[in-house]
């Protein structure tokens, strides 16, 4: 077996990693600049960082994923990478044609000190940036953060770089989704124009890395949110962020910005956090929650009422980004079954008090962990269910233990691209998802005698 | 169709057979902007050393570098299975300032401890070549504590591409060459270098050494083994198969130890059986090899044709691009897609060079394509372009053909079934044939797909 070597006595490691339960800040950040209408992403550093981002990200998405790097060699790992960046920025739009480039450092441009502000102007001033055209940025070195800061440093440079408050303020929300899949953030917009709200949702992935088979390969899909909506969330009359980590930064920054003020909920998963965000909506927008969405609702509870036997007290284990973690945690409490492991490889020191909120105070519960302590965690109280990204599956196996594939990456199963987890259709697959597993298991374990054909 | 721009520095990687006459320009660097496909250091020599099962791979820098390689590329072993575990200093703000030996120290130290393996590759990554820890001094103490090889793999991932990257495998495994006792070895040994095992190929190409009366002394690095490796100078002839990773340690092994090299391909049927009759042709001392190398090229030959004329009769006439790491590899495919009568209309590579690029031209059509360090936005062009009908390449390529609505076949690192020796031959054709010739190629949209005629041109 291929974790054999996983003790179950857990010691104290200090200098070293196993097994990481998270990736690097560029790839969160490519991952919001993709949900920008034709926007290409730029990586500031050497080529490898690039092409494994993009290699990542095409695995989980099974799309092609476009992003351009300055091709980083020794002499500019000595002198610095402005000459770099430079000829990147008029590369690209000479030859890719995007509106907006969004660049990202790397752990290699960040320690030599590539000033990214000061590059940029001088990019502008020397007329390499094509007027109605963009450079946005962020620094993501992957020394600090994960992927879920990267994503939230890049959606913060969205809010840098686009946003105008003309002094007319309009009636429309901005919604900030989250470091989510591009299904959830379709879903979120259903929701909000369900209720005939009017919005913004930045960065929008949706038609981007789902989209459709057309027989021709497009550089830039139709989705992303496009550039006159990104300055017009500066007139906005409220910004919903969903999930503190991961979208907190850039409401924020939006709300100094531009006197746009926000609200910053959990992410929507499961019911008492879509409650959250559907009520918000409703009161930002003066209107009354639709039928639809309270059918949707209902249904949901429905299969939770339904087959409530069957997750009493099942027990699981959680491990992935710590804004799914929080709402996670408290989706699975709220159906009856008891988390009782939570990992998540992002640091952050509100985790642990938000998980214990979410899931009770005996829950196990740690912040930049990582796939070894994880495994230890479940060694030494076994669960009947994982939910966590595709690297899971060794422990799974390991443990013959059910495994509900959530998170990134997912490089072994569809479906992630394509149906939400979150708003209440995103509750009932989940359910589904959970109960398939949990009696999957029941039928295939029962006695010929147990063996049941009603469940 | 509009004319498709070509980056200004990326004008001479381009070629058309038949119409142009230039020589290609490559081996270049990327220029900076361009949407490349390349990799770099780090990762030429993590995919050669990863297959060492028994070794330890600890990965000295930030998480991402370690997160994107963990178990990424497949590499089956037959026994220990520590290199499928992902290790990584984690470096945080602080080591970059005050530098990361000392965590390294205590990593690896720990690691060592833990899972006793019989040698540990410690990787500096791009961060660890710019602050400057001294990896060396760490590898050399490390190893006089806890008595195994523990060896510094100069990886930065900026000095180079993915070749250099090999180049720093090789120096690392000439490291252990030589250090092992050869006393036992046959006298008819050969190592193998360049097979990575991925799918189970070192397994099949073996067996057919085997067959032929020919001990196969060490896969460099496939299922690997720090003893084999330790043993390899012992034996009596090195066979290089993927030439652009291991020919490198092939030289330094001649030269240090005077064993000869010839370069192989186990891809494609006349390419398998060159590799087994030249073997067999250096051990003419003994014709019986050669008597036995026939036999298993008539068994495993038999074995396959029926299967292979039915795909052939389907493929007649398909057209193929292909889009590979190492020129060599192409060489292969071509001859294997003509074996299958298709015709390539497109051949590119990362790495290839000047060399590799000349004999390219001479074996291609006319009015193929060859391209050096291509972008996802000419391949599909000329995908397009040439009607391709299948795209042979990597991960990154794989949803280009698909969104274009042509077949794929992936030669790369995410192999599951093997693609090396006769059984592995047919097992392209099949996976190409499956491909091609989907089904689901008719559930494209088209112009007529609701209904609406097709409008005429
Ligand atoms: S380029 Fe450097 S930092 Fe990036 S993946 Fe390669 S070694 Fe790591
Ligand atoms: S160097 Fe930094 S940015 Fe590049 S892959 Fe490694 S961790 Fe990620």
């Amino acid at each position: 077996m291929l974790l054999r070597h996983t003790p179950k006595e857990i010691k104290e490691r200090s200098a070293l990693t196993v097994n990481p339960a998270k990736t690097c800040q560029p790839v969160g950040a490519m991952y919001a600049a993709l949900g920008v209408h034709k926007c290409l992403p730029h990586s500031h550093g050497s080529q490898g960082c690039c092409a494994y981002h993009r290699s990542a990200l095409t695995r989980h998405y099974k799309e092609p994923v476009m992003a351009g790097t300055s091709s980083f060699t020794e002499g500019a790992s000595v002198f610095g990478g402005q000459a770099n960046l430079l000829e990147a920025i008029n590369n690209i739009f000479t030859i890719y044609n995007p509106d907006v480039i969004a660049v990202h450092t790397t752990c290699l441009s960040e320690t030599i000190g590539d000033d990214l502000t000061q590059i940029t102007n001088k990019a502008k001033e020397e007329g390499k940036v094509p007027d109605g055209k963009y450079v946005i940025k962020a620094n993501t070195p992957s020394y600090v953060g994960s992927h879920v800061t990267g994503f939230a440093n890049m959606v913060k440079g969205i809010v840098d770089a686009f946003p105008v408050n003309t002094g007319h303020k309009t009636n429309t929300i901005n919604i900030i989704p989250g470091y989510v899949e591009p299904s959830d953030m379709s879903e979120i917009k259903r929701i909000a124009s369900e209720m005939g709200i009017k919005t913004i949702v930045f960065p929008d992935t949706s038609n981007v890395l789902n989209g459709p088979q057309t027989g021709k390969y497009d550089m830039y899909p139709s989705g992303g949110t496009k550039i006159p909506d990104l300055i017009k969330a500066g007139d906005s009359k409220a910004t919903i962020a969903l999930g503190p980590i991961a979208s907190g930064p850039a409401a924020k920054a939006l709300d100094t910005k531009c006197k746009v003020p926000c609200e910053i909920l959990k992410l929507p998963i499961g019911i008492k956090a879509t409650d959250e965000f559907v009520d918000r909506l409703r009161i930002l927008g003066g209107v009354s929650v639709s039928e639809e969405i309270k059918t949707e609702r209902g249904q949901a509870v429905d299969v939770i009422t339904d087959m409530q036997q069957y997750f009493a007290g099942k027990k699981a284990a959680l491990i992935g980004d710590p804004d799914q973690m929080v709402s996670l945690a408290g989706f699975l409490t709220d159906i009856g079954m008891k988390v009782r492991h939570v990992v998540t490889g992002t640091s952050g020191k509100k985790f642990e008090k938000r998980i214990r909120e979410a899931a009770g105070e005996d829950v196990n519960v740690k912040e930049g962990g990582d796939y070894f302590y994880f495994h230890q965690l479940i060694k030494n109280e076994k669960v009947d269910l994982i939910l966590g990204n595709s690297y899971s599956k060794y422990i799974s196996r390991d443990e013959d233990i059910p495994l509900i594939r959530f998170g990134f990456p997912i490089y072994d199963r569809v479906g992630h691209q394509y149906n939400p987890c979150v708003g209440y259709r995103g509750a009932m697959r989940l359910l589904e998802n959970i109960l398939n597993a949990l009696l999957d298991r029941q039928d295939r374990d029962a006695l010929e005698e147990k063996f049941e054909l009603v469940m | 169709m509009e004319k498709l721009k070509i980056l200004e520095g990326r004008r001479g990687q381009v070629f058309e057979k038949g119409k142009d006459a230039f020589k290609l320009n490559c081996g270049v660097k990327s220029t900076s902007g361009a949407v490349s496909q390349r990799a770099c250091v780090f990762c030429g020599s993590r995919v050669v050393l990863y297959p060492i099962t028994d070794a330890l791979h600890l990965v000295h820098g930030p998480i991402g570098c370690a997160a994107y390689t963990w178990d990424i590329r497949g590499s089956m072993s037959s026994g220990p299975v520590i290199n499928r575990h992902s290790f990584s200093t984690d470096l945080r703000e602080i080591d970059v300032i005050y530098g990361g030996a000392e965590k390294l120290y205590k990593a690896a130290s720990q690691l060592i401890d833990k899972h006793k393996p019989e040698a540990a590759f410690i990787y500096s990554t791009c961060i660890v070549g710019l602050i400057g820890d001294d990896v060396e001094a760490v590898c050399k103490k490390l190893s006089e504590e806890k008595k195994i090889p523990v060896i510094n793999v100069d990886s930065a991932g900026f000095k180079g591409t993915k070749k250099d990257g090999y180049k720093a495998a090789c120096e690392s495994i000439a490291k252990l060459v030589g250090t092992g006792d050869i006393s036992m070895i046959a006298p008819y040994s050969i190592n193998i270098l360049g097979e990575f095992n991925l799918a189970g190929e070192a397994w099949i190409i073996k067996d057919y050494y085997t067959r032929m009366g020919v001990n196969v002394n060490a896969v460099i690095t496939g299922d690997g083994r720090v003893a084999d490796l330790k043993r390899a100078h012992g034996a009596a002839l090195n066979v290089v198969q993927c030439a652009g990773s291991m020919t490198y340690l092939a030289e330094i092994m001649k030269k240090k130890y005077n064993i000869p090299f010839i370069r192989v391909s186990y891809f494609g049927l006349d390419d398998m059986t060159s590799a087994l009759y030249d073997v067999a042709a250096f051990f003419e001392k003994n014709p019986e090899i050669n008597e036995r190398a026939g036999m298993v090229v008539k068994d495993e030959m038999d074995a396959i044709m029926p299967g292979l004329l039915r795909y052939r009769k389907a493929l007649s006439g398909k057209k193929a691009a292909l889009y590979v790491g190492g020129a060599f590899k192409a060489f292969s495919l071509i001859k294997a897609l003509r074996v299958l009568g298709m015709d390539v209309v497109l051949a590119g590579s990362q790495t290839g060079n000047k060399e590799d690029y000349e004999d390219l031209k001479k074996i291609c059509d006319d009015g193929a394509i060859i391209i050096d360090d291509a972008n996802p936005q000419e391949l599909s062009r000329y995908i397009t372009e040439k009607k391709a009908d299948v795209l042979i390449g990597g991960v990154k390529e794989r949803p280009i053909a698909y969104k274009i609505g042509i077949g794929f076949c992936d030669h790369n690192h995410e192999r599951k079934i093997p693609l090396a020796g006769y059984a592995g031959m047919l097992n392209f054709a099949g996976e190409v044939y499956s491909s091609v010739m989907s089904p689901v190629w008719k559930l494209v949209l088209r112009n007529d797909t609701f209904g609406q005629k097709r409008s005429r041109p």
